[in-house]
């Protein structure tokens, strides 16, 4: 099953699942999706359920939030992460505070699902990964597939959970195929050891597992071993999964496809300093996208995003000490 | 209706379906905004005092609006307000001392002290706020009435909003998004002529706000929002057009408001004389001068009703004054929710 067939057949089952679930979004219905994950719902679930909107993402993400507190179960679909600067407002003013600010009188169990990040040549305004900016926010939960499985069945999950959770789908994983494994005793909560290993530890989430994947491939063949922790939830952190890692390897490498000031990676390295700073035998790394908006031409795209090249360069540095000739990049 | 008309003058309401002013009637409206009045000038004593901190919007002058505007609804239909709410929280049935509780940061009040004066909800009373980002509340508004929509529930979503709010994305989105949609959303503008201290013709190319409306294809009416009556028979016309057709309508209310933006504020971008000339327009003086004229109130129950209101208020203050502060241990409260259900998957 492909990624974009999993997050299409989660939907169909929370559809089936409960009356009180609706998608709301631009083109989800009788274009079928912008990526072509809700193809065919608006056929089986009928207009009132499967909901077209106008290009007014803070009104209709409003919306979602208004419906919600009202009893509703929706799903609303940012066509891409970029976009949902434009609801900013509404995610962040309102969802994330009003059980806070009501003392507990209102509840938003909202689902918020968009595509991020980079990879088609789609320049600036259609390819950063701003996750971040997102789990930033006390009042949100962030989740990233980055897996067939878990594009299954996170949005079951989410949608269980009382508060928003914003579902960040990377746009370049829709296309891969992958196992689903058994719903039972899915957490998406904590995170996941992808690979093991014991000479450092590659923490890693959404579209740069598989670049993490396949630098550990390499870094093996070089006889490291590399264990990548892919932590499926943005807020909250599942530390202690890192933490326990850290503390068998030593070495820390932070992948993050957003931009290394303030982002992610920053905030993995800076808890771990904090917690686990006597297991560390070498400097945390991080491998990010370089500061630049996302451009165009491919060759600049490709320069500026993480690689799997990069990230096998950065775990040597750490694990191969400093005396020794450095690899070529 | 486009200018408060003799129907108004006569107490009568240009509904059919409504009855005549009766005496009780007249009365309610009165004590209801005696009871904002007196509240609002004793919340600003509060601030004075430094009970009361943060930011606090006043709507004195503008109680008719308040008033009319939510006597036209069902105990059932829902509300959401901007951050100059009180009267909105107070006329819903949120009780005094519980909105003077929160703006003290006390335990009793409505939200334990977390949003203040800009964020009042209260979800019993299907006051869901309280929203002090312009426009903000508008298109929660919207959902709360598909909501409703889709489950074939009879509500109207009352969306009150300033004519600042006019000037925002959220405006313009949400009347399109409810009127594509059908939602029985009464869209409230109480248009006291100032976004914050930018007057109506410096911030709207077009200023005629219930105009506006047709560019969405729905109903627009104006209402001379000094008026009580008037404004209530405009919001029982748009709130049964509303509930009959299920389409949104926007009704924009023409108020004032006496006294400052904000208890920071200078207010140096009025006239004085412009802000005098509304003051003879107060409604509570106007109003009760005609209940006078028309036989309907006289000198004693004026004094009385006042003094009820009062009583309320002082009674207000002195609960929430001996309300225990909301304990900062309790600053991790009402984060996360419980989980409503196992997720689908994990049954399967």
């Amino acid at each position: 099953m492909t990624y974009r067939e999993a997050v299409r057949e989660a939907l169909r089952e929370a559809l089936h699942a409960d009356p009180r679930v609706v998608l709301i979004g631009e083109d989800v219905g009788r274009y079928g999706g912008a990526y072509a994950c809700s193809l065919g719902l608006l056929e089986e679930f009928g207009p009132d359920r499967i909901r077209d909107t106008p290009l007014s993402e803070n009104a209709f993400l409003g919306a979602g939030i208004g419906s919600a507190v009202a009893g509703l179960r929706p799903i609303v679909e940012i066509m891409t992460i970029n976009f949902a600067l434009l609801a900013l407002d509404q995610l962040v003013n309102n969802a994330a505070t009003l059980r806070h600010m009501s003392a507990g009188q209102l509840s938003v169990p909202l689902v918020v699902r968009m595509a991020s990040g980079a990879g088609r040549q789609l320049a600036a305004q259609h390819s950063h990964s701003l996750e971040v900016w997102f789990a930033h926010v006390p009042g949100l939960k962030v989740l990233a597939p980055a897996t067939v499985s878990d594009a299954r069945h996170m949005l079951a999950a989410a949608l269980a959970d009382p508060d928003p959770v914003i579902i960040c789908e990377h746009a370049l994983l829709y296309a891969t195929e992958g196992e689903v494994e058994p719903a039972a005793g899915f957490d998406p909560w904590r995170a996941a050891v992808r690979r093991a290993g014991d000479d450092l530890t590659i923490v890693t989430s959404g579209g740069s597992l598989p670049k993490c994947l396949a630098a550990a491939e390499q870094l093996a063949a070089e006889g490291i071993a590399a264990e990548v922790i892919d932590l499926r939830c943005l807020r909250p952190l599942d530390l202690d999964a890192v933490a326990a890692s850290v503390a068998t390897t030593g070495r820390l490498v932070t992948v993050d496809e957003g931009w290394r000031t303030c982002g992610l990676a920053a905030e993995i390295t800076a808890a771990i300093a904090e917690r686990s700073f006597g297991d560390l035998v070498a400097p945390p790394a991080r491998v990010c996208t370089a500061e630049v908006p996302i451009p165009y031409a491919r060759q600049l795209e490709e320069a500026a995003l993480p690689s799997v090249a990069g990230i096998v360069a950065a775990a040597r540095r750490l694990v191969v000490p400093a005396t020794a000739e450095e690899a070529p990049a | 209706m486009s200018e408060p008309g003799p129907a108004a003058d006569a107490g009568l309401s240009p509904s059919a379906t409504t009855p005549v002013l009766a005496p009780a009637h007249a009365r309610r409206l009165l004590a209801e905004m005696l009871l904002v009045r007196r509240f609002e000038e004793r919340a600003a004593e509060c601030y004075t005092e430094g009970r009361i901190r943060g930011f606090l919007h006043l709507g004195v002058g503008q109680e008719a609006t308040a008033v009319g505007g939510t006597a036209a609804l069902e105990p059932e239909d829902r509300l959401v307000a901007a951050y100059r709410e009180h009267a909105h929280a107070l006329l819903r049935g949120v009780p005094p001392a519980v909105v003077m509780a929160e703006m003290f940061g006390r335990s009793a009040g409505c939200c334990r002290g977390r949003g203040g004066s800009m964020h009042l909800i209260d979800a019993q009373r299907r006051f869901y706020g309280g929203y002090a980002i312009v426009g903000g509340g508008m298109p929660l508004a919207v959902g709360l009435a598909l909501a409703d929509r889709l489950e074939q529930r009879p509500h109207v979503t009352a969306c009150f909003f300033g004519d600042g709010a006019v000037a925002e994305g959220a405006f313009h989105e949400c009347l399109n998004l409810a009127a594509l949609w059908r939602l029985p959303v009464l869209f409230f503008c109480e248009n006291n002529l100032y976004a914050m201290g930018t007057a109506l013709g410096r911030h709207q190319a077009m200023p005629l706000i219930h105009r506006k409306a047709a560019g969405y294809g729905i109903e627009g009416m104006v209402v001379d929002g000094m008026d009580v009556l008037a404004v209530e028979a405009a919001t029982r016309l748009a709130v049964e057009l509303v509930r009959g057709t299920g389409m949104p309508v926007l009704i924009e209310a023409r108020t004032y408001r006496f006294r400052a933006h904000s208890m920071y504020d200078p207010d140096r971008y009025r006239d004085k004389d412009e802000v005098a000339r509304w003051k003879t327009r107060d409604p509570l003086v106007t109003f009760p001068r005609r209940l006078r004229d028309w036989g309907l109130l006289d000198d004693e129950s004026l004094r009385e009703l006042d003094a009820a209101a009062t009583a309320a208020v002082e009674q207000a203050v002195a609960e929430a004054e001996a309300s225990p502060p909301e304990p900062a241990a309790e600053l991790f409260r009402d984060l996360v929710g419980e989980p409503i259900r196992q997720p689908a998957g994990a049954l399967s």
